[in-house]
C-alpha cells in the first residue's frame, strides 16, 4: 500500500454512492444500501470501543495482582466490553450491514419492504448507542452483561437503569430489522425466486429474523422488570419480598441464549455463500442446510437453562435442558458436514474470503465441540463460570461470527464499494486473525479446566494461572493487529483500490448480476429467475485479477 | 515459574475422578471429530484445488449421507448426555449420613459453621474420607462455592438453601473460589479448603469450640420466645416442632410438603407462605430480626430435636453460644425490610 495516486473509477454509471452527496442524503436516506453503510460505520466504531475494553482487560490479567486499574474499573470494563460487543456490535453486525445490503439484492427486490422503518431502526440504534456512551462516560455499570439479580436490582449503585434503557432501545432496532427481513423475504422475491431457489444466506437471515422478532421483546420486558424492581422494590426478584432471583436468570437467558444464534446464523449464511463460490459448486445438501437454520432457530429457544445447571435448579429440569442442548448441536454439526462435503470434487480457490471461511470452519468446529463439554451436566458443574466458558463462547461469537463477518465483508466489498481490496494484505490479515485468535482463547480452555473463575480482577491467590494468561494477552495483541488491518486497507481501497467488475468472483447470485456498486433501485429491470441457487456449472473460474476496462 | 504451571487441576475428591474420566472421554471423542473434519477439509482443499481446465463436479447431496452424519453424532451425543447425567446425579445427591456444615456467603467472604460449633472465615477444615454436606445460603447477592480440586460448584442464593457435597481423598490445602460474580471484591472472595487426616481434624474441631450449633439454636429459640407457641405438648398455638424434620407436613391449602431445611427456613422468615393445616396465621415474620447464622442455628436446633436419638450437644452451655447471635450487619440502603 505505497502512496499511489487515486485511481478514478472507470465506470461512470450512476450508482447508490455517487447519486447524491451531502450529509442529508445519507442521514435521511431510505436506500437499504446506504443504511447498511451507516450501520457499518456505527458498528465499527463500537467494535473498536469494545476492543479497547478487551485490551485493557487482557493487560490487567498479565500479572496476577490487580495493578493496572481499580477493581471497580475492571468490573466495569468487562461489563461494558460484553454489553458493547453483544448488543452494539455482534447482534447488528452481519444482519444490519451485510443483510441490509444484500437481502433485497439477493432476492431481486428494489429495497426492503419498509425502507423508512429501516432508517428508523438505524436511528434507534444510534439513540441507544448514544445512551450507552453517555452511561459509560458518566460511570458505567459493573454487573457483567448478564445483570444477575439481586446484585443488579438491590445492590450495585452503578447506572443499571440507563444501560438497560440503552439496550431496550437498541433492542427495538433489532426487532425492526428482523420484521423488515421477514416481510421482505415473504413478499418481495423476484418472479421465479422460489423458496427453494433462495440463497442460503437468505434462509439464515430468515431464521435470524424470527429469533429477533420473538426473542428480543423478552429481554425488553426483563429490563423493564429490573428497572421497576430498582425503583419501586416490587419484589419480583428479591427473595426478601417473596421474589425469586432465578426468575431473572430464566428470563435473561430465554433471550440471551437465542441471541447467540442471532450472531452465528448470519455468519453461517455468509460462509455458505463463500464456500459455494470458491469451490465453484452447488452447496451439498441445500435443503438440509436451509432447514438446519430453521431448526437452530426453533431449538435455540428451548435450551436457555443450560446456563443454569449450578444455579439451584431441579436436577430433572437440568436433565431436560441438557438433552435439548444436544438436540440443538445437531443442526450445527449437519451444516459443518455439508460445508465439508461441498469442497469434495470442487475447484477450490484460496482468495481471502475463502481463507476466512476456512478459519470460520476451524474455530466454529472447536467452539461447537466444546459446547458438548458444557452441555454434559457432570462436566458443566466444574467448568461453568470459569474461563472454559469464556473460551467457548468467544470461539463461537468471535471465532465464528466475526470470522464470517470479515469473510463476508471481503467477499462483497467489491459490490459494496466498487473497488477491490488488496488481496495480499487481506490474506495476511486472515492468517493473523486466525493465529491471534487461537493464541488468545485456546489457553483459556486450559485455564478454565484448571479452575480459574471468570470475572476475576486479581488472581494473586493462584499465581499458577499466570503463564496461560500471559499467552492469552500476547495473542490478544496479535488479534488486535489482525482486526485493525482490514479497516485500514478497506479505507485505502475506497480511493486507491482497483475498480471492481460487476462480478469479480464470477459468483452465482442476483447481487452479482447488477453493477458494482449497484444503482439506487438495485436492478435496471426486474430480474426473472429461471435457475437454481449456486448454478456454478454455468460459471467460469473467478477472474478477479482481470480489471475491467472503462465502459 | 514452571513449577507453578500445572495444566491439570489436582484430584482431591471422590467426584473428581468421575468428572475427569468423562472429560477425557470427551477430549478423545471431540478430538477425533475435530481431526476427522479438519482432515477432510484439508485433504479436499488440497486435492481439489483449482487447476486450469478442470471444472468442479456438481453434486446435489445425498440423503443417505445426511442421515448417517446426523444419526452417528446423535448417538455419540446421547452417550455423552447419559454419562454426564449420571455424574451430575452423583454430584447433586449428598449421602444421607454426611456431616453437615453450614455456609453463609456475603459480599465478600465465606462464613462457615460446623455442627460442633467451630466457626471459620474463608477457610473450611474437613477430614479425609468423610462425606461432607454444605448447606449454604447468602446474606446478599448470588455467590457460588467452587472447589476446583473437588470438581464441584454450586450457586449460593439469598433467601434459600442450596446444597453441595464431597468426600475429600487427599490431605492438603485447596483453592476455594467464588464463581458467581458478586461485585467489587468478587476476586477477593477466595479461601482455602484444608483437608486433614482424621486425627488432626478431630483435634482441630474440638479445640476452642464454642459449643454445638444446635445449642446456639436452642438458646435463640428461647430468647425469641418461640417456645411460647411451639410447645412440646401439642397444646401450643403453633405446631409442635419435635420430630417434624424430614417428615411430610399437611398445609392449610391442601398441599403436602416435606419439612426440609428450606421449608423450616421459609417458615421462620415468611410464616404465611406455607402454613400448617389447623393453625391460625398468627406467627410474625422474623425477616430482618434474625441473621442468616441465627436461622442456621435455629434450623440445626429443630433438626436436633427431630433426630431419633437425643442430641447430646443440646445440653452444651448456653452462654458459650451467645456469640452466635451477633446482630445482622446488613446495611444496604436500597433494600426494603
Amino acid at each position: 500500500m505505497s502512496m499511489e495516486t487515486a485511481i478514478p473509477h472507470p465506470v461512470e454509471r450512476e450508482n447508490y454512492l455517487n447519486k447524491e452527496y451531502g450529509v442529508w442524503s445519507w442521514l435521511l436516506t431510505t436506500d437499504h444500501k446506504r443504511i447498511a453503510l451507516l450501520y457499518l460505520v456505527s458498528i465499527t466504531f463500537f467494535f473498536f470501543i469494545g476492543g479497547f475494553f478487551a485490551l485493557l482487560i487482557r493487560l490487567e490479567l498479565l500479572t496476577p495482582a490487580g495493578d493496572l486499574v481499580q477493581a471497580d474499573t475492571y468490573n466495569k470494563l468487562f461489563t461494558m466490553h460484553g454489553m458493547v460487543m453483544v448488543f452494539f456490535f455482534l447482534i447488528p453486525s452481519i444482519p444490519a450491514v451485510l443483510g441490509n445490503f444484500l437481502v433485497p439484492l439477493m432476492i431481486g427486490a428494489k429495497d426492503l419492504a419498509f425502507p423508512r422503518i429501516n432508517l428508523l431502526s438505524w436511528y434507534l440504534y444510534i439513540i441507544g448507542g448514544v445512551m450507552m456512551l453517555h452511561c459509560m462516560l458518566t460511570g458505567g455499570v459493573d454487573t457483567g452483561w448478564t445483570f444477575y439479580a439481586p446484585f443488579s436490582t438491590n445492590f450495585t449503585n452503578t447506572k443499571i437503569v440507563e444501560a438497560g434503557l440503552a439496550i431496550f432501545v437498541v433492542g427495538f432496532s433489532s426487532i425492526l430489522t428482523g420484521l423488515n427481513f421477514v416481510v421482505t423475504i415473504h413478499r418481495m422475491r423476484a418472479p421465479g425466486m422460489t423458496w427453494s431457489r433462495l440463497p442460503l444466506f437468505i434462509w439464515a437471515h430468515y431464521a435470524t429474523s424470527i429469533i429477533q422478532l420473538l426473542g428480543t421483546p423478552v429481554i425488553a420486558v426483563t429490563i423493564v422488570m429490573v428497572a421497576a424492581e430498582r425503583a419501586l422494590h416490587l419484589g419480583i426478584f428479591d427473595p426478601r419480598l417473596g421474589g425469586d432471583p432465578l426468575l431473572f436468570q430464566h428470563l435473561f437467558w430465554f433471550y440471551s441464549h437465542p441471541a447467540v444464534y442471532i450472531m452465528i446464523l448470519p455468519s453461517m449464511g455468509v460462509v455458505t455463500e463463500i464456500i459455494a463460490c470458491f469451490s465453484r459448486k452447488r452447496i451439498f445438501g441445500y435443503s438440509f442446510v436451509a432447514f438446519s437454520s430453521i431448526a437452530i432457530a426453533v431449538f435455540g429457544f428451548l435450551v436457555w437453562a443450560h446456563h443454569m445447571f449450578v444455579a439451584g435448579m431441579s436436577v430433572y429440569a437440568a436433565l431436560v435442558f441438557s438433552f435439548l442442548s444436544y438436540a440443538v448441536a445437531l443442526p450445527s454439526a449437519i451444516k459443518v458436514f455439508n460445508w465439508t462435503a461441498t469442497l469434495y470434487k470442487g475447484s477450490i480457490h484460496y482468495d481471502a474470503p475463502m481463507l476466512y471461511a476456512f478459519g470460520f470452519l476451524g474455530l466454529f468446529t472447536i467452539g461447537g465441540l466444546t459446547g458438548l463439554f458444557l452441555a454434559a451436566l457432570g462436566i458443566d458443574v466444574h467448568v461453568t463460570d470459569t474461563y472454559f466458558v469464556v473460551a467457548h463462547f468467544h470461539y463461537i461469537m468471535v471465532g465464528g461470527a466475526v470470522m464470517g463477518y470479515l469473510g463476508g465483508m471481503h467477499f462483497w466489498w467489491p459490490k459494496i464499494s466498487g473497488r477491490l481490496y488488496p488481496e495480499g494484505w487481506a490474506r495476511l490479515a486472515a492468517l493473523i486473525v486466525f493465529i491471534g485468535f487461537n493464541l488468545t482463547f485456546f489457553p483459556q480452555f486450559l485455564l478454565g479446566y484448571m479452575g480459574m473463575p471468570r470475572r476475576y480482577y486479581d488472581y494473586s491467590h493462584m499465581p499458577e494461572f499466570q503463564v496461560l494468561n500471559v499467552l492469552s494477552t500476547a495473542g490478544a495483541t496479535v488479534l488486535g493487529v489482525g482486526y485493525l488491518l482490514p479497516m485500514v486497507y478497506f479505507l485505502w481501497s475506497m480511493r486507491y483500490g482497483k475498480p471492481a467488475s460487476d462480478n469479480p468472483w464470477n459468483a452465482a447470485g442476483l447481487e452479482w448480476k447488477t453493477s458494482s456498486p449497484p444503482p439506487t433501485f438495485n436492478f435496471d429491470e426486474e430480474p426473472v429467475v429461471t435457475w437454481e441457487a449456486y448454478n456454478y456449472e454455468e460459471l467460469d473460474a473467478p477472474h478477479k485479477e482481470e480489471v475491467p476496462v472503462a465502459r | 515459574m514452571l513449577n507453578n504451571f500445572p495444566l491439570w487441576p489436582q484430584q482431591a475428591s471422590t467426584l473428581a475422578g468421575h468428572v475427569d474420566a468423562l472429560y477425557i472421554f470427551l477430549l478423545i471423542v471431540c478430538g477425533m471429530m475435530t481431526l476427522l473434519v479438519f482432515g477432510f477439509v484439508v485433504y479436499f482443499a488440497a486435492r481439489f484445488r483449482y487447476r486450469p481446465g478442470v471444472r468442479a463436479e456438481q453434486i446435489e447431496g445425498s440423503t443417505a449421507l445426511e442421515v448417517t452424519w446426523s444419526a452417528i453424532p446423535f448417538l455419540i451425543f446421547m452417550v455423552i448426555f447419559a454419562w454426564g447425567a449420571v455424574v451430575y446425579f452423583k454430584e447433586r445427591t449428598p449421602p444421607a449420613d454426611a456431616t453437615e456444615v453450614y455456609v453463609v456467603a456475603k459480599q465478600w467472604m465465606w462464613k462457615v459453621e460446623h455442627a460442633e460449633g467451630q466457626r471459620e472465615i474463608n477457610e473450611l477444615h474437613v477430614p479425609v474420607g468423610r462425606d461432607v454436606k454444605l448447606i449454604m445460603t447468602s446474606q446478599d447477592v448470588i455467590h457460588s462455592f467452587f472447589i476446583p480440586a473437588f470438581r464441584i460448584k454450586q450457586d449460593v442464593l439469598p433467601g434459600r438453601y442450596t446444597v453441595e457435597w464431597f468426600r475429600a481423598t487427599k490431605p492438603g490445602v485447596y483453592h476455594l473460589f467464588c464463581a458467581e460474580y458478586c461485585g467489587t471484591q468478587h476476586s477477593g472472595m477466595v479461601g482455602d479448603i484444608v483437608v486433614q487426616e482424621p486425627a488432626q481434624y478431630e483435634a482441630w474441631i474440638n479445640g476452642g469450640s464454642t459449643g454445638p450449633l444446635s445449642a446456639s439454636g436452642e438458646k435463640i429459640f428461647a430468647e425469641l420466645g418461640c417456645a411460647t407457641c411451639h410447645r412440646s405438648d401439642a397444646q401450643g398455638r403453633g405446631p409442635n416442632l419435635k420430630g417434624v424434620f424430614g417428615k411430610p407436613v399437611q398445609l392449610e391449602d391442601g398441599r403436602t410438603v416435606t419439612a426440609d431445611e428450606n421449608y423450616l427456613r421459609q417458615c421462620i422468615l415468611d410464616p404465611g407462605a406455607k402454613r400448617v393445616k389447623g393453625f391460625q396465621p398468627i406467627m410474625p415474620t422474623f425477616q430482618g430480626l434474625v441473621s442468616e447464622e441465627q436461622v442456621n442455628a435455629l434450623v440445626a436446633y429443630i433438626k436436633s430435636i427431630s433426630a431419633s436419638k437425643p442430641e447430646e450437644g443440646a445440653k452444651a452451655s448456653a452462654s458459650a453460644a451467645a456469640s452466635a447471635t451477633a446482630p445482622r450487619v446488613q446495611t444496604n440502603g436500597s433494600q426494603v425490610q
